[in-house]
């Protein structure tokens, strides 16, 4: 095998791959232009025209809600989520990670069993507790859980990445007189910046994507996010509502897409190196 | 919040150079302890009130009748008995979800292990294609492509038709007993991206200093691999098989939408979830639920625990070296 083939199966083999995963995606796109008559019965992609009134359709939202009125509950949402859960977890990951106290292998053992903690063990008596204090219909049931380090995933994954840190750095950092607080604030989280920048992304994308928590919490159509009302939208309509509904549809994925080229770049920083050099 | 709070105040009177030391030490002490503590208050609230709590209480209610109107009824281990010897719905649900994790997991992480292989050396281009491919994991998971996996692999569905161009006549796979589950296979394994994301963070963590050392050692790429990437990696591995595997287990809005909610057709898409969520929420049995999603529970414990054991003979922390 020489240099050239060797340098061109690898770019052949991505170049397969993209094509084959973003098929689905194509299709959607295609399939939220095409006029009504056209979505079963032609294989073709493009659309014989472009049938923008899906588009003007689709914007003008459910049960007289517009769509930007419901972006714009969805980002509430999960702009929330993303700060409750990079403050809480993260703090509680430095705990897990770098300080001792006592009980701290309980403590651990119990938040990696929280991780694997079905929700549907602790739904109801959740929804009981904020029935009682009157949070139905309200957000706070979907963003107060973050703030108190809830999802495990993340308190494990920064834990995960604060473990592999080399500890030199934070050594040198209390040798010169800083305190814990010091510490996590100035060096350790800087470093953990990868996994912080993880943790927001794949919170704000849950959040987004999440179906179920908010069917069972919010009522009120002017409350509803994205999700929601892509799902009553698809329950009034029938199949031949297929242009407006994947039109729909577009519309509700396109922010998660902008989200993710804004902060792609941060994602895969490798710092454990980087940090000891500098 | 600030480490000042945490010192003994300074005082002014005492004899320099003796009592400082010793009250330094007793500082430094308390700084140690509560901290911690500060650090942990948020997630300790949330675990008592929202995860310690709730668990007592479902676990308490997966032994009564309850339709959440009427005040719970005690009815001892009827519930678990009817799950175990009287329905098989449960038994079936128990299968698909198993088949559905023993295939989906495995392929999903081999394939994101090799993409994140293939991207680390790709050099030019790679940001690109790390982005397409992770584009997948973003919207997998939503209502959305549910529906669009659900479009294509029905009767008539582009990809029933592309593939009865080629001489592979499936018919519709929404509609079959036998295939139905691979739609939800195939979506799960579709959204490699994320754990391809973490594996090429991890790959990407690695020193170069330490390929370099092994290829002044005279190491081929392979035993390159074998001696730097692996090791270096297995957290990594080790973190995605746990999460993907539990989250595997919990899959409900792609079977949902998929099967219309039923998870149809004849049960064959009925995992575990959406029959708990079948059995509460429409039939309004909370006490029947409440049993199911406890045996999830110590199901998917006893797995992580199978996992975390091994994990010791195969995984390898950079700071605990010489240890």
């Amino acid at each position: 095998m020489n240099l050239t083939t060797r340098r061109w199966i690898p770019h052949t083999i991505a170049v397969v791959g993209l094509l084959v995963l973003l098929y689905p995606l194509a299709w959607l796109l295609a399939t939220s232009l095409k006029p009504a008559d056209e979505v079963v019965t032609s294989l073709d992609l493009w659309p014989s025209h472009l049938e923008w009134s899906n588009y003007t359709t689709a914007l003008d939202g459910v049960s007289g809600v517009p769509v930007t009125r419901l972006l714009w509950n969805t980002v509430l949402i999960a702009g929330g989520a993303v700060v409750g859960n990079v403050v809480s977890c993260s703090l509680a990951a430095y705990a897990f990670a770098r300080l001792r106290f006592r009980m701290s292998k309980v403590m651990f053992a119990f938040m990696v069993a929280t991780l694997m903690l079905p929700h549907h063990v602790v739904l109801i008596p959740q929804y009981i507790i904020f029935n009682q204090l009157g949070m139905v219909d309200t957000y706070w049931p979907l963003i107060l859980p973050k703030f108190l380090a809830t999802e495990a995933f993340f308190v494990f994954l920064i834990v995960q990445f604060m473990r592999g840190l080399p500890r030199e750095l934070e050594e040198s950092a209390r040798i010169d007189g800083c305190g814990a607080f010091r510490t996590y604030w100035s060096v350790t989280l800087p470093l953990s910046r990868p996994a912080l920048i993880t943790t927001a992304i794949f919170t704000f994308i849950w959040t987004w994507n999440d179906f179920f928590t908010q069917m069972i919490y919010l009522f009120a159509p002017e409350k509803f996010t994205i999700t929601l009302a892509l799902r009553s939208f698809v329950d009034q309509s029938s199949t031949s509502a297929y242009g407006p509904m994947f039109a729909m549809s577009v519309i509700s994925v396109l922010p998660i897409v902008l989200f993710f080229f804004v902060f792609q770049r941060y994602l895969v920083q490798g710092m454990a190196t980087s940090g000891l050099k500098g | 919040m600030s480490t000042v709070s945490t010192r003994a105040p300074a005082r002014a009177d005492g004899p320099a150079g003796t009592r400082p030391p010793a009250r330094r030490r007793r500082a430094r002490r308390r700084e140690q302890r509560w901290p911690a503590y500060v650090f942990l208050t948020p997630w300790m609230l949330g675990a008592a009130v929202l995860t310690l709590v709730p668990m007592a209480v479902s676990l308490y209610l997966s032994f009564t009748d309850y339709n959440l109107f009427d005040p719970p009824r005690w009815v001892g281990l009827r519930n678990y008995q009817e799950m175990l010897t009287e329905d098989p719905r449960f038994w079936r649900s128990v299968g698909t979800t198993l088949l559905y994790v023993v295939i989906a997991v495995p392929l999903k992480l081999l394939l994101a292990l090799g993409a994140a292989m293939l991207l680390k050396n790709l050099g030019r281009g790679r940001a690109f294609y790390r982005s397409a491919f992770y584009a997948p994991s973003l919207l997998g998971a939503s209502m959305t492509i549910a529906l669009v996996w659900r479009a294509l692999f029905n009767d008539g569905g582009s990809v029933v038709d592309i593939l009865g161009s080629v001489g592979i006549d499936t018919g519709g796979w929404v509609g079959s007993p036998d295939l139905a589950v691979y739609v939800i296979v195939l979506l799960t394994v579709w959204q490699f991206g994320a754990p391809m994301v973490i594996f090429l963070a991890g790959l990407q963590q690695i020193s170069p200093e330490l390929y370099e050392a092994a290829a002044l050692d005279g190491a081929g790429r392979w035993r390159q691999f074998v001696s730097v990437t692996v090791p270096m990696l297995s957290p990594v591995v080790f973190f995605n098989l746990v999460l993907e595997m539990i989250q595997s287990f919990q899959v409900f809005t792609p079977a949902f939408a998929v099967s219309g909610g039923e998870g149809g057709p004849a049960d064959s898409t009925l995992f575990y979830t959406l029959y708990l969520y079948e059995r509460g929420f429409t039939a309004s049995h909370m006490g029947y639920a409440a049993a199911m999603a406890w045996l999830l529970l110590v199901v998917i414990g006893i797995i992580t625990l199978i996992l975390f054991r091994t994990s010791r003979s195969w995984v390898f922390y950079a700071d605990e070296e010489g240890r």
